[in-house]
């Protein structure tokens, strides 16, 4: 199975290309994949940044950010001393930046970009060019999110989920908001459709549906998702712009007086409108957040057990089946709205339906070790530890389903606490499973297992000292975005303790990705060279191609598929892993 | 190393890329103004105050003419090109853009007469729902039109080299203009009828 | 599990909270068990599993059939849990009380940052209020010259409430959205401004004198209105105190109240009941 040596490492030899077209604007997968990677690592800093100022600020309320609280200005932090509404504003821009600049691009834009073409024996995306003005209107998005920051008022300060009607009297960084909102929705509509007719049209020969890669099956739910709950977030944006700039009252209702006079708007808007439509896109976001990690998870695992998947059929319905389900599960967040028995009793019973499939997932993926002969790599790791985090953070979300439970943990640090077990140890452990798979793929160099390693423990050891105490704070009452983290508040006296716990945990997370940033950056340069199939992995990425890929086409030829994803360990076999270019034996 | 499927459809899908391409994109298309009515909807039905506007709707039956006949003559321009009849492909692509033009044109008068009376977006939710569809409905018309200016003028040099592929570029704007027309087909009812 | 669980809860202190307290450890029973159950086997797994324990794979993996057990009997849990619990809980939670006649009404208007309450006072209706007649003075645009409105009673950030009686809260807002939590009674629910929302329940305990404000304060035992969705720039502050009073010491509030708007209260301001 060696049909691809090291002989013919020349193809980026070819020079018709100038800097600019190749690098910047490339139209090659695998350049805009990096090009999404890197720049959404970079928001994942800048998010996790914001969150470090208000992680101080909850820690101590009140008192000067050390370092750079002179750099803030006097309009956001006089003396270095945090105000409300720059409080405000990190709050929601560190959710928006997160969500929708940092895990998305990370996990559509560069793990779907780099990986799914390779993964199905394509070429390219079938629309290149579209992929890349998909990235680039990311781009401007990005840049108009940060620009917000210096406008008067500052950024948008209304929460991620920008509730009317205080978006709508909100200062202007509210509109750089909404107009960000356009641009971003713009790039993944157009990279999700880009990933689908890809999927659709391009697979290699034998490439059928039911041997395709976990991970492609996940990017195909997921980029459905994308396709159809974003449109009606952007009408809504739409709504909300118009309201702001027009003056209409789409969210406003009549007769609202604020702050000591009465607004001038014709009013008779529905101000749940908003929640209904923002809920109906960022349900099945979380979805998107997670899916994509499912199927890193999945490749990760299936290679270092050395056998295959436990119920791939299982796993495929599953993912279909909750991508469904999710766009009938929305107004769980909004339960406390004023709702009647029926709706809620639906909401509640769509919400329970909807938690089956993910358990149904994790069942597979847990059974899927058993028998395994398990390597315990870096990237393996995060994968595993995947598991249980996503099951805290999963198993969390019934009280929540659960209208009358809910009562009491709605819009408190419980909330907090379910959804970053989610998406922190949960995606962002997958992300970085993804990293430290695909890093040899991507660069032809290995990082480094024991700077791994210690990224790996420390993170897991500090994440949990982060989001395991607000489940207490939660229960206890303690409300979300508040600016002194309860210190108002009697009820919360009791667990006020844990603030600087889980700050001072917050800073240990900081300190323990300068692991993983020095051998990032290290093994790009001075990484042990890979070989094209650094894991000994059955997929085409992986088996058929060098590493890093050719330049343009991906494959020298492109390979016909005879087998499933994961023949790993299969009997009468020499190798541990049969590719699945590897031609079926007659008998 | 080139795209398969660009031109000839892929066997078990029965589609050329572009065609899954535009009909995903039509399916956003449909979540994006599924909204906009569910929000119309919800509107008027949860505000005991709602007041309808008298609308010009002899103006905009015209306009509804305008672009029925426009698809039509967009997916003669499109078999003009299936008959390798470049001519009749430019005649009625022309025609089709005129016709666009002319509904702008009518939807600006429309425009105008309301300002006159008076109504603007902020007036109350009606007018603002009336503006926001409307107008994003005329955004959709002049893409259509920048996109067909192009294949009518500097795309079309595509004909000589790639007729297979120009021929689907045409259909796939085809699609989208349909979809552009029956986007109408409910506004005029439900705006102005109703 | 549920006196675990108090361990952070707030006392629970209205007729509703305890079954929903219950529930809620209930539900946390299920996530232990599954948890514990799926953590133990992962521990094990991993141990017996590791690649120099066991170097070459099994190709068919597990065989057993626990996993669909499992699964459907997450399944029936959670529908039990529905039919039996969440959904009659949440139908009794939003049903007004059986006997509107005795139930007490009071309005609570929300603002940027501030909770006003609004009693109707000795004859039992709310007198018209208007947003013309908001001011720094007038919160809630009370009307004192409807002739329903002389004897109503409004206050800031203090709700004052009779024990086990059925209380209606009538919630509106008149800005933004705001959120009505009262912890030790386990009531939440969001204000919309544009709509009027009622919240139904009964306190079953008179707050203790030292959670009484002000007292309450050096000790930081109030019992407080929270805000609980985000509002503003305010929103951390927008604290509200209330009081669960004995009728009898309910009565007493209200006659004084009374009679610091009406300086002479007619003579039915004694009876005790407010409808
Ligand atoms: C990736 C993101 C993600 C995912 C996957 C989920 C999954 C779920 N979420 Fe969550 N949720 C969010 C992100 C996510 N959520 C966010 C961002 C918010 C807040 C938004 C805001 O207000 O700002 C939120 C809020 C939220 C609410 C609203 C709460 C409130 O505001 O009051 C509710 C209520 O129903 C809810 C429910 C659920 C449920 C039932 C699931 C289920 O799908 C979970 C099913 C999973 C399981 C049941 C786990 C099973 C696993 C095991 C059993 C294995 C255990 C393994 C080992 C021990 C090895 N979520
Ligand atoms: C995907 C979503 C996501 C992610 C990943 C995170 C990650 C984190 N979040 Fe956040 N969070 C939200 C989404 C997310 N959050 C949302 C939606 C809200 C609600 C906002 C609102 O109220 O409106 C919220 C709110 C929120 C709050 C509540 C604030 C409040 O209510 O007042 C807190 C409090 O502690 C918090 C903390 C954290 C922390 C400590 C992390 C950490 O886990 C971060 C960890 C990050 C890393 C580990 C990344 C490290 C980066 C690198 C390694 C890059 C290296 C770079 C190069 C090599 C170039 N978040
Ligand atoms: Cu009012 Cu928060
Ligand atoms: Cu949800």
């Amino acid at each position: 199975m060696d049909d691809h040596g090291h002989a013919d490492h020349g193809h980026d030899e070819h020079h018709e290309e100038g800097f600019i077209r190749k690098y910047i604007f490339s139209v090659d997968h695998k350049v805009i994949g990096i090009q999404y990677g890197l720049t959404a690592l970079c928001f994942l800093m800048f998010g996790f940044c914001l969150m470090i100022l208000m992680r101080w600020q909850l820690a101590s309320p009140g008192a000067p950010i050390p370092l750079i609280g002179g750099w803030l200005g006097d309009a956001n932090a006089p003396g270095g001393i945090m105000l409300p509404e720059f409080y405000n504003q990190l709050g929601a821009m560190h959710g928006t930046i997160m969500v929708f600049l940092a895990v998305v691009p990370m996990i559509v834009g560069a793990f779907g970009n780099y990986v799914v073409p390779l993964q199905i024996g394509a070429p390219d995306m079938a629309f290149p060019k579209l992929n890349m003005m998909s990235y680039w209107v990311y781009f401007v998005g990005g840049i108009v999110m940060l620009a917000s920051f210096f406008m008067p008022g500052g950024a948008a300060n209304s929460g991620w989920t920008s509730y009317a009607p205080l978006s709508i009297i909100a200062t202007s960084g509210q509109t750089a908001w909404l107009i960000g909102m356009i641009f971003l929705i713009t790039s993944s509509l157009l990279g999700s459709m880009n990933i689908i007719v890809t999927i659709f049209q391009l697979r290699a020969p034998g490439m059928t549906w039911m041997r395709l890669p976990y991970f492609i099956w996940a990017q195909l739910v997921t980029s459905f998702l994308l396709v159809l709950a974003f449109p009606p977030l952007e009408a809504a944006g739409v709504m909300q712009l118009m309201d702001r700039v027009a003056g209409t009252s789409f969210f406003m209702p009549s007769g609202l007086y604020v702050s000591g006079e009465i607004l001038e708007y014709a009013g008779g808007g529905s101000v749940l409108l908003w929640q209904h439509l923002f809920w109906f896109l960022a349900h099945p976001e979380v979805y998107v957040l997670i899916l994509p990690a499912f199927g890193i998870v999945a490749e990760v695992i299936a290679n270092n057990t050395r056998k295959p998947l436990w119920g791939y059929k299982a796993l495929v319905y599953s993912g279909i089946f909750l991508g469904f389900m999710s766009f009938v599960v929305w107004a769980h967040h909004m339960f406390m709205t004023g709702m009647g028995t029926v709706i809620s009793a639906f909401f509640q019973t769509t919400t329970m339906i909807i938690s089956i499939p993910s358990v149904v997932i994790l069942t597979a993926l847990l059974i899927s070790l058993w028998g395994g002969s398990i390597r315990f790599n870096t990237p393996m790791l995060f994968a595993l530890a995947f598991l249980p985090m996503f099951g805290i953070g999963g198993l969390t979300g019934l009280p929540l389903g659960l209208a009358p439970t809910d009562i009491h943990l709605h819009d408190t640090y419980y909330v907090i606490g379910h959804f970053h077990y989610v998406v922190a140890p949960g995606t962002i452990f997958g992300i970085f499973a993804g990293i430290y798979y695909w890093f040899p793929k991507i660069t032809g160099r290995r990082m480094s297992e024991a700077l791994g390693k210690a990224h790996f423990f420390s993170s897991l050891i500090f994440i949990n000292g982060i989001f395991f105490p607000m489940f207490l704070t939660g229960l206890a009452g303690v409300s979300r975005r508040l600016y002194d983290g309860g210190a108002q508040y009697s009820h919360a006296a009791p667990v006020m303790h844990w603030n600087s716990f889980m700050s001072y945990a917050a800073f240990g997370l900081l300190a323990a990705q300068l692991f993983f940033i020095v051998n990032f950056v290290w093994s790009i340069f001075r990484g042990k060279e890979a070989g094209d199939n650094p894991w000994d992995a059955t997929t085409l990425d992986m088996c058929a191609t060098t590493s890093p890929p050719m330049g343009h086409g991906n494959f020298k030829v492109i390979p016909t598929v005879h087998r499933g994803p994961y023949d790993y360990s299969a009997p009468g076999a020499e190798d541990s892993f049969l590719p699945q270019t590897a031609p079926k034996q007659e008998g | 190393m080139e795209i398969p499927y660009t031109v000839e459809p892929r066997p078990d899908t029965g589609l050329y890329n572009a065609k899954l391409g535009i009909w995903l994109f039509l399916a956003s298309e449909v979540m994006l103004f599924g909204a906009l009515f569910s929000s119309y909807v919800l509107l008027r039905t949860g505000n005991p105050n709602w007041v309808q506007h008298p609308m010009n709707v002899p103006m905009a039956t015209l306009n509804t003419m305008i672009l029925i006949s426009s698809s039509v003559t967009v997916i003669l321009a499109w078999a003009g090109l299936r008959m390798k009849n470049f001519a009749q492909f430019r005649k009625y692509g022309i025609l089709t853009l005129l016709l666009s033009f002319g509904f702008m044109v009518v939807k600006g008068i429309e425009y105008n007469a309301e300002f006159e009376l008076g109504l603007f977006p902020w007036t109350d939710n009606y007018m603002a729902v009336y503006f926001t569809m409307t107008g994003l409905h005329g955004l959709h018309v002049i893409g259509g039109i920048v996109v067909l200016g192009y294949l009518l003028g500097p795309g079309a040099k595509m004909w000589k080299t790639k007729p297979e592929q120009f021929t689907n570029r045409v259909e796939t704007f085809g699609l989208y203009w349909h979809f552009v027309d029956l986007v109408w087909i409910f506004l005029f009812p439900s705006l102005y009828l109703l | 599990m549920l006196s675990f669980l108090q361990n952070w809860l707030p006392i629970n202190a209205s007729e509703h909270g305890p079954y929903l307290d219950e529930l809620t450890a209930l539900v946390h029973w299920l996530m232990l068990v599954l948890f514990v159950g799926w953590a133990l086997y992962f521990l094990y797994v991993l141990f017996r599993f590791r690649a120099s324990a066991n170097p070459r794979a099994s190709y068919e993996g597990a065989k057993s059939h626990v996993s669909q057990y499992i699964e459907v009997g997450i399944a029936v849990f959670e529908v039990v849990l529905l039919v039996f619990f969440a959904i009659p809980a949440w139908a009794s939670w939003v049903e007004p009380p059986a006997d509107p006649d005795s139930a007490l009404q009071v309005r609570v208007i929300a603002e940027q940052f501030a909770w006003n309450s609004h009693y109707a006072g000795p004859d039992g209706v709310f007198g018209a209020t208007s947003i013309d007649l908001m001011s720094a003075t007038n919160t809630i645009g009370l009307d004192r010259t409807d002739p329903y409105g002389v004897d109503d009673v409004v206050s800031i950030n203090q709700l004052h409430l009779p024990v086990d009686r059925d209380i209606t809260v009538l919630l509106t807002s008149k800005d933004v959205i705001h959120s009505f939590a009262l912890q030790q009674m386990r009531v939440k629910q969001d204000v919309v401004p544009g709509l009027m929302i009622p919240v139904h329940f009964k306190a079953t305990m008179v707050t203790p004198p030292e959670a009484q404000f002000p007292a309450c304060n050096a000790t930081k035992t109030c019992w407080e209105i929270t805000c609980a969705q985000l509002c503003g720039l305010g929103h951390y502050r927008m604290k509200g105190f209330y009081t669960v009073h004995s009728q009898q010491d309910f009565d007493a509030w209200m006659a004084e109240q009374v009679a610091a708007v009406m300086p002479q209260p007619p003579a039915e301001a004694e009876a005790p009941a407010e409808q």
